[in-house]
């Protein structure tokens, strides 16, 4: 028997009497499905993340462990010039790529990495995206591909990105999972070889957990990146992804011990959870809103007594209760508390039936008017269960004399619809991307995104003056205050009534030691350990 | 019997006509598009948009997307996942052992217990057992499969702790996967105990998708084996003094098996069906669950090839089934 197999042989065996199924120092984590690919950069959900930037890779700049603010990553320092458009980044040393049976490196990181992985987004005619053509979406969706104009080696450890217009969040860009560094010697290997498609099946980077294995729909393997350059965050000799799809079984591994950590519980599994010994439940406020949107370009909706009649006729409270069975929290604003910028002097109006009442009198509105309420198809964090929020706003507004015929179509085509203007109110939300204001206010409020995710086609100039001047702003204090004063106005013209945001829960066994979670959703296990 | 596989053979191929326009029309039918599942409630710059649209090929009027489906379907390809971006053949290969490992393990668990007891009902025919045994055929042919996993899971995996509650082998084997079917794969891989950890994770989920096909099997036994015992050629055998036993196993079964054969090859496709469910469960890494997430993002080339290969193997068993049963029955293959 070799060592190997007798090592392993010895590990299945304290696993067996154990009950669990891991060997020391090899964290098992349930996750909730199969990665599309390990690119970050061409995929957009938290389970690509999660699987390829948060294990593999990193970034210039990084959001700090359970944070949205940013924290020096590859990018050791950097300044940004008079005019913001230009940053200047001093890159790390000694920092090392992966060494994998597919791949060995030569060299250690340096601007070229930077420069191939940035060019992606940005060069139509780049070798590398004609041999692996493929789509950036959130290089795109944070124009990414348009506004970086500049990319610049200026010594080995110091690049230039420069930007056509000022971008006050283009740091915290920098700082999501798609803009994560790929080595560029492994790329022009892949190019020669005629394999460029592999950067997205056997990738490279410089992160805490080498890639070693994935079996789709069954299990990701890494092992731990010894010459990790940021020494204390590996912790672990292995980490497992043990891909389980339905979440009532993840609980059940859990709870059995045949993994350590698990995604996204079901609420209705909490309360046991919490009382189990061998598990701990820690929560935090979700990044996220979920919210009503009045297209206040159809009539009654464009006169504010009407929005403000139906606003202060839902019950929010019963809402939380009954549709995220407690695990959420009432939202007053169009960001979560979390948020910088939040402003926590606004108020929601008290549920007033008898005043909804006047108002729709005053606005002329009379009682049995038909509205529709279109309701989201799918499940998300900041709305499981958006057809029975739609029932439950249904029956408030009943109260006041509002008919609501509640809409529902396929997911693409709720969208498609919803952008093109076609509903009267609707269900819908949004998860942050990057922890900056701009990502909740100007991508969902602002007048150049009426006819995209602007559902309440609501154009408010001095609402969009505020937030347009706070995306040029690079000062921190002065952009709260932007915001903060925008903030105001959207409460004022109530263009949504806020609902909820989510709270996360991550069960996880008592034995894990240092997991934070991330507020955008994301699971790592750097820092992480077992007890 | 060549011309009676070839006649068999003839009536597959608009079959498989019929399976390429239906897959491509009913998962075009449905609304939306990959592009815009895949972004949900993100900004799509229309510019991306009708780019990734033009790279996939979705820009062009729906006859030539079939047009070209098709042509590569001739020529051996199946396309490429919008997804993974992996060709949907190597996809599936990759997958299917799984499912078939479990689809075969769940058919030899429903037979094993399926035939007997459809054989024991059949001869105590009006007895305690026949009731007992049909009313147990029933229930598990009423059974929902998600049900009826997450109870078996509870019980004999969390509380009982005999079984693992889902995988297909302890994570400490990292077994190489060289024919797919992990049961061959750990014994090719020598490791100690593999084998043993893989046959343990199948018990569980071969037994919650045999449960149907078992039902179905056991009822089918049980009204074919009552046809047969009336047949005066058992009159014959019984006034003849043959044992009861040698009636049973050699004069009545091999002749009650024929529609249980026929029905057995029917249940791959509920096999399939049940597959989607059971791996889900189970976090067996088959087709079923495969396909149902191609499915929900709109990853037409993998449904199309999916669904096409699935119905290429359903369609091959029943023709397999077909033959077979011209060679259990003459009289089948020299009807014109």
């Amino acid at each position: 028997m070799t060592q190997k197999m007798r090592r392993v042989v010895i590990a299945s065996a304290i696993a067996l009497i154990s009950g669990t199924a891991s060997a020391a120092g090899t964290l098992i984590y349930c996750s909730e499905g199969s990665p599309s690919g390990f690119d970050p950069a061409r995929h957009v959900t938290g389970t690509d993340f999660d699987a390829s930037a948060e294990t593999i890779f990193n970034r210039l700049v990084e959001f700090s462990p359970g944070s949205t603010q940013i924290r020096p990553g590859l990018a050791e320092k950097w300044t940004v010039s008079a005019d913001n458009l230009s940053y200047t980044f001093t890159l790390r040393k000694g920092v090392k790529f992966h060494t994998t049976p597919y791949f060995k490196p030569t060299r250690d990181f340096n601007a070229d990495d930077v420069v191939f992985s940035f060019k992606r987004f940005t060069d139509k005619n780049f070798a590398f995206n004609k041999a692996a053509p493929t789509d950036f979406p959130y290089a795109s969706d944070m124009a990414l591909d348009t506004n970086l104009i500049g990319i610049e080696k200026v010594d080995p450890y110091t690049v230039r990105l420069k930007l056509k217009t000022v971008d006050a969040a283009f740091l915290q860009n920098l700082a999501m999972s798609f803009a994560s560094i790929h080595s560029a010697e492994y790329a022009e290997s892949l190019l020669k070889a005629g394999k460029a498609q592999q950067i997205n099946t056997q990738p490279i980077g410089t992160g805490p957990f080498v890639f070693k294995s994935y079996q789709k729909d069954a299990n990701i393997r890494y092992d731990a990146n010894k010459e990790y350059w940021r020494k204390g965050d590996v912790k672990l000799d292995k980490l497992i992804f043990a891909i389980t799809t339905d979440a009532s079984v993840r609980y059940q591994k859990l709870q059995k011990g045949e993994c350590h950590v698990m995604a996204y519980p079901k609420p209705a599994d909490l309360k046991a959870m919490q009382t189990n010994p061998k598990l701990v439940v820690p929560s935090q406020a979700g990044f996220n809103t979920g919210w009503l949107s009045y297209n206040v370009t159809r009539k009654p909706f464009d006169k504010l007594e009407v929005r403000q009649a139906l606003d202060m006729a839902i019950n929010k409270k019963s809402i939380i209760d009954a549709v995220f069975q407690g695990a959420g929290q009432v939202a007053t604003n169009p960001m979560p508390p979390t948020q910088w910028s939040y402003n926590k002097n606004l108020k929601d109006a008290p549920l007033d039936l008898a005043k909804a009442k006047a108002l729709l009198k005053k606005a002329g509105v009379s009682e049995g008017t038909e509205v529709t309420l279109w309701a989201m198809p799918v499940q998300r964090p900041y709305n499981p269960n958006a057809k029975l929020m739609a029932e439950m706003i249904q029956n408030d507004w009943s109260k006041i004399g509002i008919k609501a015929k509640i809409v529902t179509y396929e997911w693409g085509e709720y969208i498609k619809r919803a952008k093109a203007g076609e509903a009267d109110t609707l269900l819908i939300g949004w998860t942050g991307d990057n922890g900056d204001p701009d990502n909740w206010l100007g991508v969902n409020l602002g007048c150049e995104a009426v006819g995209g995710n602007n559902y309440a086609r609501w154009c408010n100039k001095e609402f969009d003056d505020l937030i347009t001047t706070g995306r040029a702003t690079t000062n921190q204090a002065e952009r709260v205050k932007l915001y903060e004063k925008a903030q105001l106005i959207f409460k004022r013209e109530l263009p949504w009534t806020t609902l909820a945001h989510s709270t996360v829960y991550q069960p996880m066994r008592k034995e894990v030691q240092g997991f934070k979670i991330s507020p955008f959703g994301l699971n790592s296990f750097y820092g992480v350990s077992l007890k | 019997m060549f011309s009676f596989i070839l006649r068999r053979i003839a009536v597959v191929i608009p079959t498989f006509i019929g399976v390429t326009l239906l897959a491509f029309a009913l998962i075009h039918m449905i609304p939306g598009d990959p592009i815009l599942v895949m972004m949900g409630e993100r900004q799509i710059d229309p510019e991306f948009y009708r780019a990734a649209m033009q790279r996939l090929g979705l820009d062009q009027p729906l006859y030539v997307q079939y047009g070209h489906y098709v042509l590569n379907v001739l020529q051996g390809n199946f396309g490429q996942s919008i997804v993974t971006q992996e060709p949907v053949l190597s996809e599936f290969l990759k997958l299917f052992p799984a499912t078939v490992e479990l689809s075969l393990c769940a058919m030899m668990f429903a037979c094993a217990i399926g035939l007997p007891a459809g054989m024991l009902a059949a001869t105590r025919r009006g007895t305690v057992i026949d009731h007992v045994t049909m009313g147990g055929a029933l229930t598990g042919y009423s059974m929902p499969i998600f049900w009826w996993g997450l109870i078996l899971i509870m019980l004999f995996s969390v509380h009982l702790g005999w079984t693992p509650v889902s995988g297909r082998i302890a994570l400490e084997y990292d077994i190489n996967p060289v024919t797919g079917f992990m049961l061959i794969d750990t014994l090719i891989s020598g490791e100690e105990g593999a084998f043993k950890s893989a046959l343990h994770h199948l018990v569980l989920p071969a037994v919650v998708l045999g449960t149907i096909p078992m039902a179905v099997i056991a009822r089918m036994t049980r009204s074919a084996m009552l046809e047969v015992l009336r047949e005066d050629y058992i009159r014959t055998a019984r006034a003849k003094g043959l044992g009861r036993t040698r009636i049973v196993i050699v004069h009545a079964l091999r002749n009650a098996l024929m529609p249980v054969v026929t029905v057995i090859g029917l249940q791959v496709g509920t096999l399939l069906a049940g597959a989607v469910l059971t791996e889900t469960i189970f976090s067996w890494p088959g087709i079923g669950k495969w396909l149902i997430d191609s499915i929900s993002r709109r990853d037409y080339p993998v449904v199309q090839g999916g669904i096409l290969l699935i119905a290429t193997l359903v369609i091959s068993v029943n023709l397999l089934v077909d033959i077979l049963y011209g060679v259990i029955n003459p009289r089948i293959r020299h009807a014109r």
